[in-house]
């Protein structure tokens, strides 16, 4: 898994990124990377910063301090549209769907597809989810009803082919398996390991420390919204990394 | 499969093959709601009518002469609800549409009763224009006013427009001094509706040509476009038969207001200002379509385009289903609520141009109590108050379910104090049955 380039530029650099709030550190001058075709798990307890951190890259936050840069350039990403420009796709623990439209809708949202009369074009969007779910979840046949209808592994599906279906250059997951069953959880990983062959980076999410060790190339593990450190995952055991979660430790291998 | 085959199970259980009402239903994919709410009208129109016959010894309101006042009375809610729905799905609420209205028809007043007839003259051709333009950006600035303090300065939209209520109707006052402004201009007034504030007969058949033209091509286009994208057709029969039936209704909205002719005394007047012999049965001149139904009838069109086939309109309904969402997805939903206010005061607008044009003058206590009327319209119609669900059309029935009840029960002789009871109770009574019909259908 260690074949990952990383000569070149990064995708993503983010660098002594601070965010605090009513004055918690939830971020505390922490730098992580990732390179095309690489997936970079991110580790740590519940109010770790992992999904702070992650939500900063995402637009939904704004950074105290730090700087982004986007294979190489320095960018300044204060909303999810600016994030979406640089071609970064996330996929929310809590899915951030509307439960009361439907999957087309929600693929599309804020990016709809409109006639040349600039009205919503609800068949042309339901005919392009169609497809992409058609690839992604081909037992998927609700396209009609609201997602609230759908079913966790269904719900996922859609967010999942939200993130996927633009194009996405850099995508976050965040916790993309904790609701799904054995059967769909695999499906996910048969996506990410799809996914990285095209040379898209991810940043994965995750308490699994197993789902880590299987999915990732690298590991950053955050501690009280600091950077523990950043390891190669095939360097590592599942002992060291749980050293580095519960007392932030860096295990005698690392780099 | 598991999707198809759970569905296909839960019918198979009932009988081997769908029943003829679920087959119905779904080849025509028609809404349960709509049908159940305008059962509901039929329900109340016939009861009334009934009673009236029965108690009376004459039915009065299944006649053409009440079914036009009553479209004629409801305009003024119906468009203010069809702003109230936007309003309600992204979870807010607005106290403060009746004294806006008010306020509105209080600066439309003065406009043009003070200051226009000095500008350019008494009853000049463009007074009409200019006070309900004046009128109607009063009113969008109002709602713009109340967007902002809610999105921007958090301040919830309850207390915004409890706020309002009290601002508006006292900055009514102080306007007008308590005064009554009248007369208004006469062009303004055609638009509260009236024998000469209605279209005609010719007038009326024209609406509904292009009504029924209308109803035949969405059918049309709306068959091509599915089958280029290959999705279910609807069978033919189905096709035809909501093209007939919506076509017949139009057909029959047309002769009801043509059948309603006006008053003696009106036509009197009318041949003798045209110097027109009345024969001996006496001139049968129809209303036909009353205008403020016309402005109705257009801001229901629009409404509808701009919620089912506009961004915005998508934008409104996520923000009800899910504020977090619709921001990660990009949405600036601060921005949006601003713009739904806005939209509710241009539409409150819109309506104090009918009511005071109804009216004929503008006074600082019209619109009061308006405020709930219009919830419980948006409310009965189906507007979810927890977010994220409501129809146009389902609060324009809704106020129709409202005016109808009220009529009625003055056609009846029940005393006011009765009236609110009942529509009191009918408002909690339709939440009630929508809940059991949201769980039913989940």
């Amino acid at each position: 898994m260690s074949d990952i380039n990383r000569s070149g530029t990064p995708l993503v650099d983010m660098r002594d990124i601070c965010i605090s709030f009513g004055g918690v550190h939830a971020v505390d001058h922490v730098s992580v990377d990732l390179y095309p075709g690489e997936v970079v798990g991110l580790l740590g307890h519940n109010g770790a910063g992992k999904s702070t951190l992650i939500k900063i890259l995402s637009g939904a936050y704004k950074m105290d301090s730090g700087e982004i840069y986007v294979n190489g350039e320095r960018s300044d990403i204060r909303s999810p549209r600016d994030a979406r420009r640089y071609n970064i796709e996330t996929i929310y623990q809590t899915l951030a769907l509307a439960d009361n439209l439907d999957a087309a809708s929600n693929l599309f949202l804020g990016r709809e597809l409109t006639s040349p009369m600039g009205l919503v074009d609800d068949d042309a969007m339901e005919s392009e989810a169609r497809k992409i779910m058609a690839r992604l979840n081909p037992n998927f046949q609700k396209f009609k009803d609201p997602v609230s209808a759908l079913s966790g592994g269904q719900r996922q599906s859609v967010a999942i082919a939200r993130a996927v279906y633009f194009n996405a250059q850099i995508l976050i997951m965040d916790e993309p398996t904790a609701a799904l069953g054995p059967h769909e959880t695999q499906m996910v990983s048969e996506l990410i390991t799809q996914l990285k062959a095209e040379g898209i980076g991810i940043f994965l999410i995750s308490h699994d420390i197993h789902d880590v060790m299987q999915l990732c190339d690298r590991a950053s593990v955050m501690k009280n919204g600091k950077l523990v450190g950043t390891v190669d995952v095939a360097d590592v055991t599942d002992d060291d990394l749980l050293g580095m979660i519960i007392l932030g430790k860096q295990p005698a291998k690392a780099v | 499969m598991t999707d198809t085959n759970e569905h296909g199970a839960k019918s198979a259980a009932k009988s081997s093959r769908p029943g003829l009402v679920q087959r119905f239903m779904r080849d025509t994919e028609l809404d349960t709601r709509l049908l159940g709410m305008l059962g509901a009208l039929a329900l109340i129109w016939v009861g009334f009518h009934v009673y009236g016959a029965l108690r009376n010894g004459f039915g009065a309101f299944l006649t053409p002469r009440n079914l036009w006042n009553l479209s004629v009375q409801t305009s003024s809610i119906g468009i203010m609800a069809c702003g109230m729905v936007l309003v309600i799905i992204t979870r807010h609420i607005d106290l403060s549409v009746g004294s806006v209205l008010g306020f509105c028809a209080v600066i439309m007043g003065i406009t043009q009763v003070w200051f226009l007839p000095q500008l350019v003259g008494l009853e000049h051709w463009s007074i009409w224009i200019i006070a309900c333009i004046v009128g109607m950006i009063a009113g969008t600035i109002v709602g713009a006013i109340h967007g902002w303090l809610i999105a921007y300065l958090s301040i919830p939209a309850f207390i915004v427009t409890l706020g309002g209520l009290l601002v508006w109707r006292g900055a009514a006052f102080l306007i007008t001094r308590g005064e009554t402004i009248s007369p208004l201009d006469s062009t303004f007034k055609l638009l509260g509706g009236g024998p000469n504030g209605a279209v005609g007969a010719m007038g009326s058949w024209i609406v509904g040509i292009i009504a029924a033209v209308a109803v035949i091509a969405l059918i049309v286009m709306g068959r091509a476009k599915r089958k280029r994208f290959d999705f279910r057709l609807r069978p033919l029969w189905a096709e035809w038969f909501i093209g007939i039936f919506s076509v017949g209704a139009v057909i029959g909205a047309v002769l009801l207001v043509n059948s309603y002719p006006w008053p003696r005394g009106i036509v009197r007047r009318y041949a003798e200002a045209n110097n027109i012999e009345i024969p001996e049965g006496g001139l049968f001149i129809s209303h036909g379509f009353a205008i403020p139904v016309l402005i109705l009838l257009v801001v229901i069109v629009v409404m509808t385009v701009v919620m089912n086939r506009t961004r915005f309109g998508r934008y409104v309904y996520a923000i009800g289903g899910n504020p977090e969402a619709a921001a990660l997805a990009g949405i600036n939903t601060r921005w949006m609520t601003v713009k739904i206010f806005a939209l509710m005061g241009f539409l409150t607008g819109l309506s104090a141009v009918v009511a005071s044009a109804r009216l004929g003058s503008a006074t600082n206590a019209l619109g009061t109590l308006d405020e709930l009327y219009v919830i419980a319209a948006a409310v009965i119609g189906g507007t979810s108050l927890g977010g994220g669900v409501g129809t146009i059309y389902g609060a324009v029935l809704g106020a129709f379910v409202m005016q109808s009840l009220q009529t009625g029960m003055v056609l009846i002789g029940f005393d006011a104090a009765v009236q609110q009871v009942v529509v009191g109770g009918v408002l909690v009574l339709a939440v009630y049955l929508d809940n059991l019909y949201r769980r039913s259908s989940k």
